[in-house]
């Protein structure tokens, strides 16, 4: 690999990632009442790689893109990234990568023109010199470029954080939530975006609730009360699910569920959409269910074994 | 430098593009001008007076009359019962009971002294003690005609007398005007600086863009520049608007230089720059900074000797002063457009301003942490 190329610094950085975290922990607030936000989160991400960190509300995965970007300091723990350590070099990661936060923070008092502009500006760049590697994105809002940013609707403005965090060329790409309150059409285009930035050889870390949208990434780490549960490519995440997974439909949704509860093969079950997904010990026997199912009345139940996705991996890893 | 450049130009385009802070610039100035030197008026005028006369005699009838013609009294009523004037006072359509006695002419005429009674509706300080004063300078000019029109003269009177006449330096009219304007005016500059600028650091920290600017390369020092800088230029800007109507509307013309004022007032927008900047790293929403900044707006004002002297106020509030960098700003503006001092009269209050400017910016620098 491009082990050399990467490990020019002479002490020799643990691995040849674009970051790696080790052991990072934060926790919020006095003595009296601590939160955990992070407690030793450890994972690699690889040079040009799409790297997903999935996990709920809450999970820490904003505290820890803010500790990977400089903005916060973590406890304990290290993490380097594009080979600067973030609490000595904090000065060289900032000229090198780009961070959207969850939240829109451009200038919303600014035309789209001038946040752009701005930004180039700050990063000691021109919007001409690196026009090429957001020309896509921006093409589409360079016609509201005169309209403030304040007044862009949500999709433009998140266009536009984008290309903002881009104008400098960055290394490494941070997102946090980037289609938390996007619409669906706009988040499929904001993954193929990201699909050709990654093309460009960007690292790009993103972080979002929405399991869905592993898939999209290279690899994924499942994050929850600040531990991750696995860090792996969706398939193998998906490949290490070991039990008999169905699908179940019947009149009564709410009542099937309890019911299913009491039943003493079942492990887990929750609602997923129109259906209850429902986990099973290996060996059940699906006459046993079903005459099961006839005994407390769901007569008319539909039930069928399906492929698990990479959400029914995140609630099998969460229960353990 | 070209980053420098940038912050600076976004600054103002941010500036320029708020209405309400535009307002707040341009308007502001304009209206406290125009108001609060014709309302902030120390001289106490229209004192109400009741005068219960229990003589009803010529020179009973002669001090009533002198008292209303020196035009700081309005009489009330004029009744022979003290209780029905007392009445008034409760009803607060009084200030003053003036009460003379029955024998009053007899008195002074044969004995050749005689008392009256004064009672003051103490609810409004400052009206209760000037008004007695008033009241009672006018008696004793009443007293002296009176005794004038006895002694025959070449006849040398007995009676020893001293009388005193003054002139006013610097202000020779008592226009208190001239005494308002200033302070007022400096006032203004003050909220500029200190709290146009605390609000600003804090919206950025509110609505996250401080966030977006911290993940950038930009140096500390060149977002602190970008932020001062704008507000030190308005700061200097509301002041020449404010001179300007000074010398428009109220004829107020510097008896010193404007280098002068500018230049102290160069310096004393600096230190309180710094005010403002310290004011944002202690808080975290724009309605916390307004708040904060209202407190110690108060303080400064009350305290700064706009309205009421320093030289009278307890010896703790004559020490808080001294922290006060509006009490000094006050001082000097007073000094150079009244006296004509100039940059070496206030040389030690150039010092002081310049101790606050380190003292403020340091502690808000070393505060401001970009890393949070």
């Amino acid at each position: 690999m491009e082990k050399s190329f990467l490990n020019k610094k002479p002490n020799g950085s643990p691995g040849d990632g674009a970051v790696v975290v080790e052991n990072i922990v934060k926790h919020y607030g006095s003595n009296k009442e601590t939160v955990q936000a992070l407690r030793g989160v450890s994972f690699e991400v690889k040079k040009g790689e799409m790297f997903g960190i999935i996990g709920p509300d809450g999970a820490g995965k904003t505290s820890l893109f803010r500790i990977l970007t400089t903005l916060l300091l973590p406890d304990g723990g290290s993490a380097i990234v594009n080979g600067h350590d973030i609490v000595k070099e904090y000065k060289a990661i900032r000229k090198e990568v780009g961070y959207m936060p969850g939240r829109f923070s451009l200038y919303q008092d600014l035309t789209v023109a001038e946040n752009l502009e701005f930004f180039a500006t700050i990063f000691n760049t021109t919007i001409e010199e690196n026009y090429d590697l957001i020309k896509d994105i921006y093409s589409q809002i360079e016609k509201f470029k005169e309209r403030r940013a304040g007044k862009l609707s949500g999709g433009m403005k998140q266009k536009l954080a984008l290309s903002c965090a881009l104008i400098h060329r960055p290394v490494v790409l941070f997102l946090d939530e980037p289609t938390t309150g996007v619409d669906v059409v706009s988040r499929k285009e904001f993954w193929d975006m990201l699909k050709q930035l990654k093309a460009q050889g960007i690292t790009i870390l993103v972080s979002t609730p929405y399991m869905d949208e592993a898939g999209l990434c290279d690899r994924v780490a499942l994050i929850q009360n600040g531990q991750l549960l696995s860090v792996d490519t969706p398939q193998a995440i998906i490949g290490q699910y070991n039990r008999p997974l169905l699908a179940i439909k019947a009149q009564q949704m709410l009542r099937l569920q309890n019911d299913l509860k009491q039943y003493e093969d079942v492990e887990d079950c929750y609602p997923f959409g129109e259906y209850h997904h429902l986990v099973m010990k290996a060996g059940y026997r699906e006459e046993q269910l079903r005459s099961f199912l006839e005994q407390h009345g769901h007569h008319s139940a539909e039930v069928c074994t399906i492929q698990p996705n990479i959400e029914d991996c995140f609630m099998a890893l969460m229960k353990n | 430098m070209r980053t420098l450049k940038f912050l600076l130009q976004k600054e103002f385009r941010q500036i320029f593009r708020d209405p309400a802070i535009l307002r707040i610039i341009f308007l502001v100035p304009v209206i406290q001008l125009l108001v609060l030197p014709w309302a902030a008026d120390y001289e106490v005028k229209n004192i109400r007076l009741s005068v219960v006369d229990h003589d009803h005699s010529k020179y009973s009838r002669q001090l009533r009359e002198k008292i209303t013609a020196s035009g700081y009294f309005q009489l009330n009523d004029y009744s022979s019962s003290y209780n029905s004037a007392l009445h008034e006072v409760e009803k607060d359509r009084s200030d003053l009971i003036l009460e003379i006695p029955a024998s009053f002419e007899k008195e002074l005429v044969k004995e050749d002294q005689s008392t009256l009674f004064m009672a003051v509706n103490a609810i409004n300080g400052t009206k209760a003690n000037l008004g007695a004063a008033y009241l009672r300078s006018i008696i004793q000019d009443y007293n002296r005609e009176v005794r004038l029109k006895w002694v025959q003269f070449p006849r040398f009177s007995a009676e020893q007398n001293i009388e005193i006449t003054s002139s006013n330096w610097f202000n020779p009219l008592l226009n208190y005007k001239y005494f308002m304007v200033p302070g007022i005016l400096v006032s203004l500059v003050t909220m500029v600086g200190a709290f146009l600028t605390s609000l600003n650091i804090v919206k950025e920290k509110e609505i996250g863009t401080i966030e977006q600017i911290n993940v950038t390369p930009v140096r500390k020092v060149h977002f602190i520049l970008g932020k001062l800088i704008p507000f030190w230029i308005l700061g200097l800007a509301m002041l020449t608007i404010g001179l300007t109507l000074a010398r428009v509307i109220y004829g107020i013309t510097p008896v010193g230089s404007f280098l002068t004022i500018y230049c102290f007032a160069a310096l004393y927008l600096l230190a309180v720059l710094g005010l403002g900047l310290l004011v944002s790293t202690y808080t975290g929403s724009q309605q916390q900074a307004m708040l904060l900044s209202f407190f110690i707006m108060m303080v400064f004002i009350l305290l700064g000797g706009l309205f009421t002297s320093i030289d009278s106020m307890p010896a703790w509030a004559q020490a808080i002063t001294k922290i006060n960098p509006v009490s000094y700003f006050i001082e000097v503006m007073r000094m150079v457009i009244l006296k004509g001092s100039s940059l070496f009269d206030i040389r030690y209050h150039l010092l002081t301003i310049l101790g606050f400017a380190v003292v403020l910016n340091g502690s808000a620098v070393i505060n401001y942490r970009k890393r949070a």
